[in-house]
């Protein structure tokens, strides 16, 4: 009965070990992007975004079909061009970074959706919001797996920077060169991880794997060093949980996968250790000093 | 093994600093001598922190230029007016305290000895010995400045600016850091400090500048603050002309120069 549910489908197909590399994948690398997301309170950036890749990956759809390439480049193109032009924005307008995101990420979602439903079905839209995790083929997972291993190594080699510009922008820029270049860096792979995860999950749930795992670590520990590995192990948790009950239930994956993620979080809001609910509850006695 | 020995003369040459073109400090012209202690009074919107934001290299200037002798701007650690730092960020003072050696160790070398060794004599210095695995937003008010005193420390740097460093902060404390203050005079340091206490100012900077847009008097702290200066300060207006017209005192001098050959 435990095997028939939980590694049976594994074992003998292979569209669902395919489906579980690939998210496993994508969740390693998005939920410590996403501890870093809440860190810098922009929760709703990444949601901004993954809305702003729809048009470059519908161009590309106009373009080509459903080619992986072509989507692929199109959709990292029109992120980076929002994420850099928001950036900008912000820095030279009067417009603060959130007004001015909102503003370009909804013309962006519009004119997707206008190019999307201009030539393809319905049925090509819904493939390109919600994704189709148990239809990855070799090139997909070889590009889920590449950016996943890129994002992981960029993160050590930059944590520093990134710590430093999340915790006092100031200091970093008056102290390094480095410090106006930060920012872009972090938003240039929020935008790559959003791009391969809408293979898998489609550009709206693609952020429910960074920002889920990520806020229920934060409520779990106080610690960044173990934050950013929990949301990782809960992130890939969540992948292989709602894996497992797409199979038994047949509800769509990308979905269940991100429902698995809110049980987790919803759980974690009540029981976590660092800042669930329960932690009011039953106040301890106070310390002697 | 300190950075302090070789603090450069910094010119302020005609400087004009401002936003959207807008002066906030109009056609300042002087000198801050190497190991000098100098305080930037004045009332509100008189440019103050405007003047300290330039010098650390964060603000372009809108006319003129500050000169740093051959040293780089970023040789300069600033303790800003308002600290952008979110307190609830997971980080502890042992931690933070060593961000001060980003300078030297940059963004991808280790923390060596030496640097943990600096570490731990600014905590103590700064009397936070017992704080060091205490995350940020268990700290007071006081010790968070404390805590931003020893980065300072850590930083090393010839120049050292403080915007408001004693806003809020009991007098044990700001006593503590006064002393700090001046053992950075007696290392040769430069230290620039905008302060509205003028008690402190007295007893701590021997120089001032008092500041009130354009220049009241810049000289000996004794001067600079008498009754006379400090009136002519408060009468500063504080709102911007809405209809005024660009600043052609640059040309008028020019002419004036032209003149006079």
């Amino acid at each position: 009965m435990f095997t028939d549910v939980f590694v049976t489908p594994f074992a003998d197909y292979e569209f669902m070990r395919r489906a579980l590399v690939g998210s496993l994948a994508l969740a390693l690398s998005g939920a410590p992007l996403g501890v870093f997301l809440i860190l810098r309170r922009m929760s709703l950036a990444g949601d901004a975004l993954s809305h702003a890749i729809l048009p470059g990956a519908a161009v590309g759809y106009l373009v080509a079909g459903l080619s992986l390439p072509a989507m692929t480049f199109g959709g990292l193109f029109a992120g980076l061009v929002v994420a850099l032009a928001a950036g900008a924005a912000s820095r030279f307008t009067t417009l603060r970074e959130d007004a001015s995101l909102a503003a370009f990420y909804l013309v962006s979602l519009a004119l997707g959706v206008t190019l999307v439903s201009l030539r393809g079905s319905n049925v090509d839209l819904l493939h390109v919001l919600f994704g189709s995790v148990v239809g990855l083929d070799d090139a997909a997972l070889l590009l889920l797996v590449g950016v996943s291993t890129l994002t992981l190594i960029l993160l050590a080699v930059f944590y520093r920077a990134l710590v430093l510009d999340t915790l006092d922008p100031l200091f970093l820029r008056q102290t390094s060169a480095f410090g106006e270049f930060t920012p872009f860096l972090f938003l240039a792979l929020v935008v790559l991880n959003l791009v391969a995860g809408f293979h898998a999950l489609g550009t709206l749930m693609a952020v429910g794997v960074m920002m889920l795992p990520a806020a229920a670590a934060r409520l779990w520990t106080r610690d960044l060093a173990v934050a950013l590995p929990l949301a990782a192990g809960i992130g890939a948790l969540c992948c292989y949980g709602g894996l497992v009950f797409s199979n038994e239930t047949s509800a769509p994956t990308g979905p269940a996968i991100i429902l698995a993620a809110g049980v987790v979080y919803f759980f974690s809001m009540i029981f976590g250790r660092a800042g669930g609910v329960l932690r009011l509850k039953r106040p301890r006695r106070h310390l002697e000093g | 093994m300190s950075a302090a020995a070789n603090a450069p003369a910094i010119r302020l040459v005609n400087l004009t600093l401002g936003y959207d073109r807008r002066p906030a400090v109009h056609h300042l012209e002087g000198e801050i001598a190497p190991g000098e202690g100098l305080a930037v009074c004045g009332p509100n919107g008189a440019g103050k922190s405007t003047l300290l934001k330039a010098l650390a290299g964060l603000l372009a200037p809108l006319g003129g230029e500050i000169r740093f002798g051959g040293l780089s701007p970023r040789a300069v650690a600033y303790l800003p007016q308002v600290v952008d730092i979110d307190r609830a960020f997971p980080i502890n003072v042992r931690d933070f305290v060593a961000m001060g050696a980003l300078a030297r160790v940059g963004l991808f070398g280790a923390l060596n000895a030496a640097e943990q060794i600096r570490v731990g004599a600014a905590i103590e210095t700064v009397g936070l010995v017992g704080f060091e695995s205490r995350t940020l937003e268990t700290l007071s008010g006081g010790q968070m400045q404390r805590a931003l005193f020893a980065r300072l420390i850590v930083q090393d740097q010839p120049v050292i600016l403080l915007d408001e460093p004693f806003g809020a902060i009991d007098a044990a404390t700001i006593d503590d850091l006064l002393a700090l203050i001046a053992r950075w005079r007696t290392e040769g340091r430069t230290v620039v400090a905008v302060l509205h206490e003028l008690d402190i100012v007295r007893r701590a900077f021997p120089r001032t500048l008092l500041l009130a847009r354009e220049c009241i008097f810049w000289g000996d702290t004794r001067d600079a603050l008498c009754e006379k200066n400090l009136v002519r300060a408060r009468a500063m207006s504080e709102a911007f002309d809405e209809r005024a017209r660009e600043c052609l005192r640059d040309e008028f001098d020019a002419e004036d120069k032209l003149h006079v050959h």
